[in-house]
């Protein structure tokens, strides 16, 4: 009875004609590990989807709320800690598996005829998974998600003519208020989503159009005239079904993401905790992206203020052109990474530049450190007399935001833990007074007296 | 003879031209139909554009309260806030009595990607957290990668009381708005 019943619902469904073949369409062999990741990023996505759903259910997208709606969905709401941890951790799991599969396709050629409308597509998938990742950084609508919309705001303000226009439009109006986490909001639910799903639909229908690539080999060239015909008769005298002989591993890897997931958002909770409420008037904020976007935080410090705006404006455009035309620049030939020196020399510079950038973007040197506490005595020398003067007001007038000795104070500007080794007290007068690059000229800000008193301790700082 | 059910076969055959015609209509009405939709969903997103830019003077308090030679951080309401905006709807600038009666009222908001500078008033500067943008006490570009002075909000005293014009975020592009002064940093100073 019951095999009768299943029979009914699969001759009107067509799950056993219609669906069954398709899991089962045959693939190449050998696809290995590498080939799961596409898979991992799509299940990541769908974790995503469950999660947000969830967490909409109790998040509140008003300006006014959203902080205490967050607080609540943490700290009281059952399972809540562990559902913004799960959507957290799944946000930079996606991201990382977005970026992983993207350097596979491009390492392996599977770019190419006749699969270049599939890394189009994927592209664009890339970009909204990073719409995606920028938007709910901002959902948070802490200090952080605060400052964030005014730091993208000022940055497509220089776009000539029409930033004012594109700042309004992210904004919801002149600034940011109550208009803004709503539009943020409707980006990060709806509109981003359906681009997203609309895109998954055609990457997938492409995947099963033209094929899953066979893995590269040495000396097997792509020739546009010829390979569909050869994919097929592979497909006939090599090809396993996909659905368990391929499938199995997507599975286990996608259960084992998951499962990394799941864990640490119950060991941990969400990795990004909630800064203060988002209150513009709490003007001792520290903004700092998530960590994905951290590499870029470093190259807007590091990039020369002559050619900012190009940078700013350009380079995201510059990175989207580059992507899109890879397939159509090399859409035959060698697919094998071996014979395509280039792609691994390119893939390594892309991790190393986001490594470092992102290195350089944690530790922040350029930035102020506002909390180094004043010189002790022991670094000192002294509690008394010009020289503790001096190392008071190396303190009191801003110089360790910026400048370090014996390990206290910032980075921006040179140690100064020896400097009476290499400057002799003039040179350190010249250029308290002056200023030099990327330091103010402090004759305004101290009298007569007190650059004695502050040249006297840095006089001491030598080598002992 | 029909079979029964076989009513297809009873229609008449629609001719090329009349199927040509049946697909541009429907192609037509299906434009239609996203347009007369269309056009309020693309202008209720794009109204921010045509909203005229709302300015506002609030107080920040009583001429009292600010000492000559100092520099005060001042809270107030956004010129035009929706109910539900809560705290996000606040701001606040650097208030300087620069002189008995000169009033200097400096953005937040760096220029170089708008985060908010801290007044350091034992080091007399301005000093921004994000990349290491420094500015003098009069807001000009000391150190770092800010490229213009700190915008400055118009101030005047009225009655006793210091208040500022309260209007947009300062942007770049902002120099294209009345807020011209915000991109020069000229402006400001107190007027009754």
């Amino acid at each position: 009875m019951r095999s009768g019943f299943w029979h009914g619902i699969d001759d009107r469904i067509g799950f056993s004609s219609v669906l069954m073949p398709i899991l089962k369409h045959p693939v190449p062999r050998g696809t290995g590990w590498w080939y799961v990741l596409g898979s991992a990023t799509l299940f990541s996505f769908i974790v995503q989807v469950a999660t947000g759903i969830a967490l909409a259910t109790a998040y509140v997208p008003a300006a006014s709320e959203a902080y205490n709606s967050l607080q609540y969905i943490t700290n009281v709401a059952l399972f809540g800690r562990i559902l913004r941890g799960i959507h957290d951790v799944g946000g930079s799991a996606m991201v990382i598996l977005i970026g992983l599969h993207a350097m596979r396709v491009f390492l392996f050629g599977s770019y190419k005829f006749p699969r270049e409308i599939n890394w189009l597509s994927g592209v664009g998938l890339l970009f909204m998974t990073l719409g995606m990742a920028f938007t709910g950084q901002l959902m948070r609508w802490d200090q952080n998600g605060f400052w964030t919309v005014v730091i993208i705001v000022q940055q497509v303000g220089r776009v000539p003519w029409i930033g004012t226009w594109i700042a309004q439009f992210l904004l919801g109006g002149d600034t940011v208020g109550g208009a803004t986490l709503s539009r943020f909001f409707a980006w990060h639910v709806f509109w981003i989503p359906a681009l997203i799903f609309g895109l998954i639909g055609l990457h997938l229908y492409l995947v099963l159009h033209v094929g899953i690539s066979e893995p590269p080999k040495l000396g097997r060239v792509v020739d546009p005239a010829k390979y569909r015909q050869w994919y097929q008769n592979h497909l006939q005298r090599e090809g396993v079904p996909f659905w368990p002989d391929a499938a199995w591993r997507d599975v286990v890897f996608a259960v084992a993401m998951i499962s990394i997931v799941v864990a640490i958002a119950v060991i941990f909770g969400p990795i990004t905790a909630l800064t203060k409420p988002p209150d513009p008037t709490i003007i001792d904020a520290t903004p700092r992206p998530d960590w994905y976007f951290v590499w870029y935080f470093g190259v807007l410090a590091l990039t020369p203020p002559t050619i900012e705006d190009l940078v700013i404006i350009l380079g995201p455009l510059c990175l989207v052109a580059l992507l899109i035309v890879i397939p159509f620049v090399g859409n035959a030939g060698e697919r094998h990474p071996l014979r395509r020196p280039w792609t691994i020399a390119t893939c390594v510079l892309v991790i190393l530049m986001v490594g470092l950038f992102t290195t350089l973007g944690t530790i922040a040197p350029w930035s102020p450190r506002f909390d180094a506490p004043p010189l002790s005595a022991q670094v000192v020398g002294t509690t008394s007399g010009q020289v503790a003067e001096g190392a008071k007001l190396f303190h009191d007038r801003g110089c360790e935001y910026c400048h370090t000795i014996a390990g206290n104070g910032g980075l921006r500007g040179p140690d100064l833990t020896n400097v009476a080794d290499r400057l002799t007290s003039d040179q350190m007068t010249i250029r308290i007074l002056n200023g030099g690059t990327n330091m103010p000229a402090f004759a305004a800000n101290l009298t007569p007296q007190e650059t004695k008193d502050l040249v006297a301790f840095l006089d001491t700082r030598k080598q002992r | 003879m029909p079979e029964p059910g076989d009513q297809g076969s009873q229609e008449t055959e629609i001719g090329p031209l009349r199927r040509r015609l049946l697909a541009w209509m429907s192609v037509a009405l299906g434009g239609f139909a996203a347009t007369i939709v269309g056009i309020p969903v693309v202008g209720f997103l794009v109204g921010p554009w045509f909203a005229p830019t709302k300015t506002a003077w609030r107080s920040v308090g009583k001429v009292d309260q600010f000492a000559v030679g100092t520099t005060t951080q001042v809270n107030f309401q956004d010129a035009s806030p929706l109910s539900w905006g809560g705290v996000s709807a606040m701001t606040a600038a650097w208030l300087r009595r620069e002189a008995v009666d000169q009033f200097i009222a400096y953005s937040i908001n760096c220029t170089h990607l708008g985060c908010p500078v801290r007044w350091e008033a034992g080091a007399k500067l301005f000093l921004c957290p994000c990349h290491g943008g420094v500015y003098y006490s009069d807001g000009q570009v000391a150190a770092g990668p800010p490229p213009l002075p700190l915008p400055r909000y118009p101030v005047r005293v009225n009655n006793g009381e210091v208040e500022v014009l309260a209007g947009p975020l300062p942007l770049p592009s902002n120099e294209l708005s009345q807020y011209s002064n915000y991109a020069s940093g000229a402006g400001g100073g107190a007027s009754k």
